[in-house]
């Protein structure tokens, strides 16, 4: 892997991360991801306020060549969007565990964290 | 079982990603689409064309034949020199859009898109087979004897000719005219050179012999290397077309679609006398078609449009007109970009439209061909 996983993430099989802090987590995708899809050029959010499920497809990401749903991997409600990625979709190729972020969700379900993955767990999961 | 080119194993070695193109298995990219795409625009980039087809066409009856089969006028050509041509069905539908060289005075080879070559190949027997002076024609399909490489780029013309070696009688690759051909010597054996490509660049093709092409590809990288050279992937090979709005078949071009609706109409010579297809290409450059392949901008920051996306007319009548056939990211432009079919009257240059991108309207604009065009 180009870049170590942090340890306070947890990711879905589908390649999505989650960074809880009190109650609200934060969504983005793994930089194994970011490294598929290559030169992301466009990223499509969920509005404010929406109430999505876990598993639920609620963003795209373009890359030059495709179009690719994200799935939450947590149930909530959005109570932020990364703005930033409007004007630089490009962070989500330099920065996947930070500046890179899609969207924060207020957690409705807190024990589906336990379903996802640990960075060991992940790591085996994309065979690295 | 997907087909495999002679660089196959070059391109699993330099990091590939593959995709199944056409039944081939291809490279899209190597590093970034858009690191690639910038250095065939301000440099540099390597293609493997070797999955697209070869066919020779030889003998006395060759120029006639082919000038019955082919829509743009063969006799224009001189001898080392190729043209753009489109081969129709009676209902003028493309069954394929190809160069044509005149290799020699009664040799042809036809360069065909990779995924029609049996399509094409058996259309051309069979009008063969109607053609009086057949006995006099000699039609060899060479797709698997044949590897192929684009060198495309504004510094390419500065070290194509470091590539080979030996006889140089028909004259140095650098100094070849747009879509002329050469002879040039790769290890002892034969390949031709012409000036042309897929990318709106300035840019040489080769053909070679499928044994030496891996050689060949590594000979290019090194000369190209100092210039900025870099393998560019079919990822990149599509943005760079479409900014120049050259015809990709499939998408453009299908059996039930004509050269005239898909603007071509300069490569239709209804004066050269009667060819396949001809009937119906004429009637229709007299009388304008049902439907016209027009470029487009997305006038605003949106996702970029995909083919097969709905073309709608703008504002609160609007109308589904038509559908993308090729869209992406413009990574010159910075923005969405496309090719469409849409009625001739909503064709107007400027006219606003939408493209329907997940049920969400984006703003465009018609444009004039090409979206891109080099400094």
């Amino acid at each position: 892997m180009s870049k170590q996983i942090p340890d306070d993430v947890k990711h879905a099989k589908t390649h999505e991360w989650a960074r809880v802090r009190g109650g609200v987590a934060t969504i983005g995708i793994s930089d194994h991801a970011q490294h598929e899809l290559t030169d992301v050029v466009f990223v499509e959010l969920p509005a404010l306020g929406r109430r999505i499920k876990a598993g639920e497809a609620c963003a795209v990401v373009e890359s030059v060549k495709t179009a690719s749903d994200i799935y939450s991997p947590v149930s909530g409600e959005v109570t932020a969007i990364n703005q930033e990625l409007a004007q630089h979709p490009e962070l989500v190729n330099r920065d996947p565990y930070g500046a890179g972020w899609f969207f924060q969700l207020k957690l409705a379900q807190p024990g589906e964290l336990d379903g996802l993955l640990g960075a060991a767990e992940y790591v085996k999961e994309i065979g690295g | 079982m997907l087909k495999r080119t002679p660089l196959y194993a070059a391109h699993v070695k330099l990091g590939a990603r593959l995709i199944d193109f056409g039944g081939w298995e291809m490279p899209v990219q190597y590093s970034s689409i858009l690191e690639e795409h910038q250095a065939v625009r301000t440099a540099a980039g390597l293609f493997d064309i070797s999955h697209m087809g070869q066919i020779a066409v030889r003998g006395g009856g060759a120029p006639e034949f082919l000038n019955r089969v082919l829509t743009n006028d063969l006799r224009k050509l001189q001898i080392r020199q190729g043209q753009y041509t489109l081969m129709c069905n009676e209902r003028g539908g493309a069954i394929d859009d190809l160069y044509v060289y005149q290799v020699q005075a009664e040799e042809f080879l036809l360069v065909v898109n990779a995924a029609r070559i049996a399509a094409d190949v058996a259309w051309l027997n069979q009008q063969l087979a109607g053609f009086p002076n057949r006995a006099a024609v000699d039609l060899k399909n060479l797709s698997d004897d044949f590897g192929a490489l684009a060198v495309q780029g504004p510094k390419v013309a500065q070290f194509i000719d470091a590539c080979f070696s030996g006889d140089a009688s028909h004259g140095l690759a650098g100094t070849l005219r747009k879509n002329d051909i050469a002879r040039r010597e790769f290890l002892g054996r034969p390949i031709y050179v012409s000036r042309t490509g897929y990318t709106g660049e300035d840019g040489f093709e080769m053909v070679a012999p499928a044994e030496i092409t891996a050689t060949l590809w590594n000979k290019v990288l090194e000369a190209g290397g100092p210039f900025g050279l870099k393998p560019a992937g079919l990822g990149a090979r599509d943005t760079l077309r479409t900014e120049v709005c050259y015809p990709l078949y499939g998408h453009e071009l299908d059996e039930n679609t004509t050269p005239i609706e898909a603007g071509l109409g300069v490569f239709v010579a209804l004066g050269k006398g009667d060819f396949v297809g001809r009937p119906v290409l004429a009637e229709q450059k007299a009388k304008g078609t049902a439907k016209k392949l027009v470029a487009f901008k997305s006038a605003e920051k949106s996702a970029p449009p995909r083919p097969k996306y709905p073309i709608w007319s703008a504002g609160p009548a609007r109308r589904l007109i038509g559908q993308v056939t090729s869209g992406t990211q413009s990574p010159s432009l910075g923005i969405g970009i496309g090719l469409g079919y849409v009625p001739p009257e909503m064709a107007g240059a400027n006219s606003p439209i939408e493209i329907e991108i997940r049920g969400k309207h984006a703003p465009a604009t018609i444009a004039t061909k090409p979206l891109y065009r080099r400094a």
